[in-house]
């Protein structure tokens, strides 16, 4: 599955998995083979917060580097360290072992899709 | 928008499920599924396939043919015997690059320019415009001229069973007309990877057929896309143009004095690069690595000393073979010093950069 139901997506092609406590926040599988092999993920220091759009953190690959933005406001309260040394995995696994930070949710994502409007949404960009 | 040129293979590409982009007005595979790294590492250690049929060919046939390339090229043509080919440039009246090039004698009365694909229109005209006597017949033949580069540690071993000549026959930019799969090929040892391989000149219209062919001789032969040639390119240190060498840079800050024969009586920037030569360089290309993982140097960006911008980058990233990150910079000759530790400007960050011997890689040879 591409396009995990049970995720929001934003159009900055970042998903979250929402939940009151914690939610996860990653890239998307079509984030990830537009930007070929990922070589380093910058993440925030834990405490950090973010408002909706901030940018809190970097993806470099081989050819490019993107910034990675906040779904929602938020509480970083853990960063995914494997990454530092396994930055393929953002490749490999996106939606599993590339999770890049957990959050405490400051806010609900208002404009956040469902994976088939993510996928509609997509579906008009790759034209 | 123009429409985006496709090679012969383009159809092949798409069945590969290659990422295709527009590439200087081309529509060229950047990278296939397997990914940048596993092509640039295949390149390395087994075989890589890439199509460079954009390149653009020019054939030079006629008496007049060796005086006209050797009255307007830096380097001397005397250097190369037939089949043997040269790296040289195209230099305007400023002594700066209209363009790189290789230069293949078939004999004194026949030579093949090969050109960069986003210069073959501007190359052909400022040629046509040096023409000056009839005994010169020049031709762009780019778009009936196909080219796929086999580059690698094990191109000879997958090459030999099935060329008729023995390889050992050429060397190092050398090349021989020969055959493949029953298709007449120019067979040239040369690359823009730093490892030992051929590229392979062929008809347009045998492009699909000789890739075919090729990539079923054995698993080790991986589709390479441009994005792994950029990354081997920059390993091996080798000029991009519109990047390392344009209209602005000379061939003596680019480090690439060897194709220069001073003592040749005239070519085409001569008398400017007499006078450059005659006093100190403003800047020098340089090699260098950042200190860390993290700080990725990418094309264009500035580098400082402590009083302030001093330089900028023409390419960078991170070298799939040395696992660093790296780039070549214009820096003030100064400043050049391998050792010498500068600044650079990482989207608003300043990160610590050290001046490095270039090539970044070179290979084992045998």
């Amino acid at each position: 599955m591409s396009y995990p139901p049970n995720l929001k997506y934003t159009k900055d092609h970042e998903w979250i998995q929402m939940d009151d406590a914690q939610s996860l926040i990653g890239i998307t599988q079509y984030a990830q083979e537009a930007l070929g092999d990922v070589v380093f993920v910058d993440l925030p220091e834990v405490g950090s917060t973010f408002k909706s759009g901030g940018v809190f953190g970097t993806v470099e690959s081989v050819k490019t580097v993107s910034d990675l933005f906040s779904p929602i406001d938020l509480e970083v309260t853990e960063v995914n360290a494997e990454l530092k040394d396994h930055p393929e995995w953002v490749n490999e696994d996106p939606y599993g072992k590339a999770w890049m930070i957990k959050v405490k949710p400051l806010s609900s994502g208002t404009d956040l899709m469902s994976a088939a409007e993510y996928e509609k949404l997509i579906a008009s960009e790759s034209h | 928008m123009n429409e985006l040129k496709r090679t012969p293979l383009y159809e092949i590409h798409r069945s590969l499920n290659a990422k295709l982009v527009d590439f200087g007005g081309w529509e060229m595979p950047i990278q296939y599924p397997s990914g940048i790294i596993a092509e640039h590492l295949a390149v390395r250690t087994g075989v890589g396939l890439f199509d460079v049929s954009h390149m653009g060919e020019f054939n030079v046939k006629g008496k007049g043919a060796y005086e006209f390339i050797d009255g307007i090229v830096p380097s001397n043509l005397a250097k190369i015997a037939n089949n043997q080919a040269m790296y040289s440039a195209l230099l305007n009246e400023k002594g700066t690059f209209i363009d790189d090039l290789l230069i293949y004698r078939y004999s004194q009365d026949h030579f093949l320019l090969v050109v960069n694909a986003s210069n073959i229109e501007k190359d052909f005209l400022w040629l046509t415009s040096q023409l000056k006597s009839n005994d010169v017949e020049l031709t762009n033949i780019s778009s009936e001229t196909g080219l796929l580069a086999i580059q690698g540690p094990k191109t000879v071993e997958i090459l030999s069973p099935v060329i008729k000549h023995d390889l050992k026959q050429i060397p190092y930019y050398h090349f021989l007309p020969t055959q493949l799969a029953g298709v007449d090929i120019l067979l040239s040892r040369t690359g823009y990877t730093g490892e030992d391989g051929f590229e392979i000149y062929c008809p347009s219209s045998s492009c699909e057929d000789l890739w075919t062919y090729l990539s079923n001789l054995s698993p080790i032969v991986k589709p390479a896309g441009l994005g792994a040639r950029n990354t081997l390119r920059l390993e091996a240190r080798m000029s991009l143009y519109g990047h390392e060498i344009d209209d602005s840079t000379n061939p003596f800050e680019a480090g690439l004095k060897w194709i220069i024969d001073m003592d040749k009586p005239q070519f085409m920037g001569k008398q400017a690069l007499v006078e450059i030569a005659s006093k100190p360089l403003s800047s020098k290309l340089v090699g260098f690595k950042t200190l860390e993982k993290r700080d990725i140097p990418r094309d264009g960006m500035i580098i400082y000393s402590s009083d302030g911008p001093v330089g900028r980058v023409t390419s960078a990233g991170p070298s799939p073979t040395t696992k660093e990150n790296i780039g070549l910079a214009y820096v003030p000759l100064l400043l050049s010093s391998i050792g010498s530790r500068l600044e650079i400007d990482i989207r608003g960050r300043r990160a610590p950069i050290e001046l490095v011997k270039v090539p970044f890689y070179q290979r084992k040879r045998s």
